[in-house]
């Protein structure tokens, strides 16, 4: 790893200060299963950074909690095994905990962060489809304040997200999911454990009646961003929550997507696979939203 | 790059260490304080022989992690427990005897990784079934293929084991 100067700000204020101060030569660093790496192997998307700052030690940036009126607040610095052992989060917002169980070791999830994975913007990031499918905000704080983009319009790219160098991101909001929604994430990946997504599906579904109220579909993986299925969701609400809806719309999921291929699956495999996760997801959300 | 003055708890004792902003917790854990019972496999947080169990100054319970994918400084003010800390009195900890017992150990290497992580599951869940076990070791790799009899040490140093 190459030399850098450390910094380890104790407070929200004084980290963006220094954000601010060093600007393009510095880069924040939380469980590091991303960031360090990447400066191991001298293969960060930007020039190697002369700054580290530290944000294990900045208290506004953890903790999860949820109200009734609110919703739910996920501190980017939560880990991911604090995502997942979370009781609210494990209740209300299953895909959820599907997606942050899903990264990496025990080693991994008790280290990675829902910040850290999100501002690495790999699109297959396996928090972001379901994130995406309850429709969360990345809430931003900086210089000029604190913003709240939805977390679709907070990726640009493979590595690029809406954040500028002196901005961070301190959390995620989720608002309160309908009565009986279900919801679901799964990926598939040719190794059970310590793998990165060929394809990742989210899927919620809010029921009534014989009714699908709404849906909604995110992706990962399939695109240069996680992307929401907004055609999919078109072709599920309103309509029977049947296996020939569900069918129809993992089809045009499968055709909306923009898979490229890699050493991972061929663009081919990967709409294929598309389509046949979303079925999957959706019938179990499906069991779900009844039981639930 | 200057080094600078860090404090934390290395196996119940404590130590103030000079560190390079850029060492890893791995490599001022083996070089500095020569405690080197934690391996390097990958450096890249995938195969789990640097293993170590963390506890923050605000952690509740001590955590399983990669510990070449942190940065020493990042440790200040915790406490850190390697393989070396598991003995206590001269008596191995349970677990190190399971994989002693149950042959849980072919060329050593993954072994204190193994036995971390193996620790790390069953304090918090001190009955796990065969599953949770694989479940719990997944981010730990053997090359020797000893898979099978390491699972058995973890089943016999828990509570169902006994």
């Amino acid at each position: 790893m190459r030399a850098f100067e450390y910094h380890a700000p104790t407070s929200l204020n004084e980290a963006l200060s220094l954000l601010q101060e060093l600007g393009e030569a510095a880069r924040p660093l939380a469980g590091g299963t991303d960031l360090v790496v990447q400066m191991k192997e001298n293969a960060t998307k930007f020039a190697a950074p002369s700054h580290i700052v530290n944000l294990l030690r900045v208290p506004e940036l953890g903790g999860i909690e949820f109200s009734e009126s609110v919703g739910l607040r996920i501190g980017a610095g939560a880990t991911m095994a604090e995502v997942a052992e979370s009781l609210i989060i494990r209740e209300r917002y299953q895909a959820i905990v599907e997606g942050a169980a899903l990264v990496g070791s025990i080693q991994t999830m008790n280290m990675a962060t829902v910040g850290g994975n999100l501002c690495n913007a790999a699109p297959s990031a396996d928090i972001a489809p379901p994130l995406l499918a309850f429709e969360a905000e990345a809430v931003i704080v900086g210089p000029a304040g604190r913003r709240s983009l939805p977390l679709e319009e907070f990726f640009l790219g493979p590595g690029k997200t809406a954040l500028a160098v002196d901005e961070l991101v301190a959390e995620v909001r989720v608002p309160v999911p309908s009565a009986g929604i279900g919801s679901a994430y799964d990926r598939h990946t040719p190794r059970k454990q310590m793998d990165i997504a060929v394809v990742g599906v989210a899927a919620t579904l809010s029921i009534a009646g014989n009714r699908v109220e709404r849906a909604r579909v995110a992706l990962g993986a399939v695109a240069p961003t996680p992307v929401r299925a907004r055609r999919a969701e078109g072709a599920l609400e309103g309509q029977p929550p049947s296996d020939d809806v569900f069918a129809r719309a993992a089809e045009i999921a499968a055709m909306e997507c923009s898979p490229i291929a890699d050493v991972r699956a061929s663009a081919e495999f990967r709409r294929y696979i598309v389509r046949v996760m979303t079925m999957r997801m959706l019938r179990e959300v499906r069991d779900r939203a009844r039981s639930g | 790059m200057p080094k600078q003055l860090i404090n934390l708890t290395v196996n119940g004792s404590p130590y103030e260490v000079a560190v390079e902003p850029r060492w890893t917790l791995l490599e001022m854990v083996r070089e500095e304080l020569r405690f080197s019972g934690s391996k390097e496999g990958c450096g890249t947080g995938d195969c789990g022989a640097c293993s170590m169990i963390l506890r923050g100054p605000q952690d509740g319970r001590g955590r399983l992690i990669t510990s070449c994918l942190m940065l020493a400084a990042q440790a200040e003010g915790c406490e850190v427990t390697t393989i070396e800390g598991l003995a206590t009195n001269g008596r191995l900890h349970p677990v190190q005897q399971a994989f002693i017992d149950t042959g849980g150990v072919q060329c050593g290497f993954c072994t204190p990784g193994m036995i971390m992580a193996s620790k790390a599951l069953l304090d918090r869940n001190p009955s796990p079934t065969l599953e949770e076990v694989r479940e719990g070791l997944a981010g730990n790799l053997c090359r020797c293929t000893g898979y099978a009899k390491i699972y058995e040490a973890v089943m016999h140093a828990s509570k169902a084991g006994k």
